[in-house]
């Protein structure tokens, strides 16, 4: 059977440095960083104390959420996704009404590793106390991972797919091309994908405990994320929700929808945590796989890559990433493409960051830039034994690029890479 | 505490986390927990852990990062149970 096109019609995001589109894509211009220092981590011994956090307004839930549902939420993974997903469906032109008909031909597929923390650990408490009876009606669908798609479903009116993915730091990537599969066989026409991540101690806890978190930059917080930087010491951690419309190109013709970009294809594996992989570091081959794997899927040519959007967290594995790259597309030196990491400038959204990166890359042929990677004026030195110093841009450059590659890799040894093209007729 | 047996407790504490059981057999002061045992290397905070917990001691970060061998890593819990 022959592929349907799909194409980009809306965006939404919640990120620490921009909670809509045009403050994130203005910090992304400019290189504003939205990490800062979080108190509450400090007064609770975090080794790292500071973290990428979306700000929301006082009062600004009250856009998404009517008064029965603000009462006792307390997730602000939920919180996120809903603005972003929301967000993104206004965007795309679609219809938000409280009583329309089901529109079985949409659905939703967003991901969390985690959702409603903070309500959960109120439950425990709780229940620990015996007091069963006062956790109220929303604690399970405030905790359950699928709260995130359960919301949107319901606001939208959506009745294809609406589902949940989860697959670590690979989530966002993963649902984006879950979704382009399910429109491209022809089995839906619009899907809204993405993925969120809560923000706060019990989420960001469990990485300070592997010390794998920066802990120099505790007084220099926007300084702590050195992805590719000889000086990078861990990642630093950050939640938010990055939304995309995909839609088949036919379904977004008929509407006369603003088109993004054209979303060409993927890949998702895994490397079975074997030959160097584990449950915390990729397996080499597999991310070589994956990449070759979405440019032959995509049916273009490693050449044609103008730009990377990588993982890179700022972690040791920074360097290793980067000679995947080089592997897998064959490009070395100053023949490889420009490459930037958003975690730079927002920290590790952890199951949001895909998705998050995903709205980075299609602002970027949208809008005609590459934006500037910060903190790594010192390349690590294994880096630039395999890339030339001018394909890693400090500064955001006026450049258009045609055709950008996205990857993520999350615990479990899990990879997903998608590319983004601009749209042509 | 002897130095031979900090070292058997050591072992004993590192003994489940290994992947290499030959080298485990040659352990000595210069044996490197991820080079020579094959630890993962996330799994060394569990060693640190377990550590703490055997010899009722509380071990920093900067000291932490030190403890990639048997040497080092018996010359901060000496260091801590002298403290």
């Amino acid at each position: 059977m022959n592929k349907r096109r799909v194409v980009i019609t809306g965006l939404g995001v919640v990120a620490p440095n921009g909670i809509t589109v045009p403050e994130f894509y203005d910090s992304l211009h400019t290189g504003r960083s939205g990490i800062q220092k979080i108190d509450e981590l400090k007064s609770l011994n975090f080794s790292c104390q500071v973290a990428g956090k979306p700000m929301l307004k006082e009062g600004y839930l009250n856009n998404y959420f009517n008064k029965v549902q603000l009462k006792g939420l307390a997730a602000t993974g939920l919180e996120y996704g809903v603005i972003a997903g929301v967000d993104a469906w206004k965007d795309a032109g679609l219809e938000l009404t409280e009583n329309g008909p089901t529109n079985f031909d949409a659905g939703i597929i967003f991901g969390t590793g985690i959702l409603g923390v903070d309500k959960f650990r109120e439950a425990i408490y709780k229940v620990d106390e015996g007091n069963v009876r006062r956790l109220g009606s929303t604690t399970v669908i405030q905790t359950m991972a699928s709260g995130i798609s359960a919301f949107l479903g319901g606001i939208l009116g959506c009745g294809n797919i609406v589902t949940t993915n989860s697959s670590a730091c690979s989530t966002g990537t993963e649902a984006v091309l879950l979704a382009y599969d399910r429109i491209s066989s022809g089995q839906a026409e619009i899907i809204l994908s993405g993925s969120t991540s809560d923000s706060g101690p019990y989420v960001w806890g469990g990485f300070d405990a592997m010390r794998i978190l920066p802990h120099k930059y505790n007084d220099h917080p926007q300084e702590a994320s050195r992805p590719m930087s000889a000086t990078a010491s861990g990642f630093v951690p950050g939640a938010g929700a990055g939304a995309l419309v995909l839609e088949s190109l036919e379904s977004a013709r008929n509407r006369n929808a603003k088109i993004y970009a054209e979303v060409l294809g993927g890949a998702v594996n895994s490397g079975g945590q074997r030959n160097g992989g584990s449950m915390t570091a990729p397996n080499s081959e597999a991310v070589q796989k994956c990449i070759t794997k979405a440019v032959h899927n995509s049916g273009i040519e490693a050449h044609d890559i103008d730009a990377i959007n990588g993982h890179l967290t700022a972690t040791t594995k920074d360097p290793t990433e980067i000679e995947n790259w080089t592997i897998a597309l064959q490009r070395k030196g100053k023949e490889f493409p420009y490459i930037n990491s958003l975690k730079s400038l927002t920290g590790h959204c952890l199951a949001a960051s895909g998705s998050i990166e995903c709205v980075a890359s299609v602002l970027q042929i949208h809008k005609e830039f590459i934006f500037g990677n910060i903190n790594c004026q010192d390349v690590h030195p294994d880096i630039l034994s395999v890339i030339d110093d001018s394909c890693i841009p400090n500064q955001t450059i006026k450049i258009a690029p045609k055709t950008v590659i996205k990857a993520s890799f999350g615990f479990g040894d899990v990879n997903a890479c998608v590319i983004f093209k601009k749209f042509y007729d | 505490m002897n130095q031979d047996q900090l070292l058997l407790k050591l072992k004993e504490i590192i003994t489940p986390y290994v992947q290499n059981e030959e080298a485990l057999k040659d352990l000595s002061e210069d044996t490197d927990f991820i080079k020579d045992l094959e630890i993962n290397s996330a799994n060394l905070v569990d060693v640190v852990l377990d550590v703490e917990d055997e010899f009722d001691i509380v071990i920093e970060n900067e000291d932490m990062e030190k403890m990639l061998n048997v040497k080092a890593s018996l010359a901060v819990i000496k260091e801590k149970l002298n403290a």
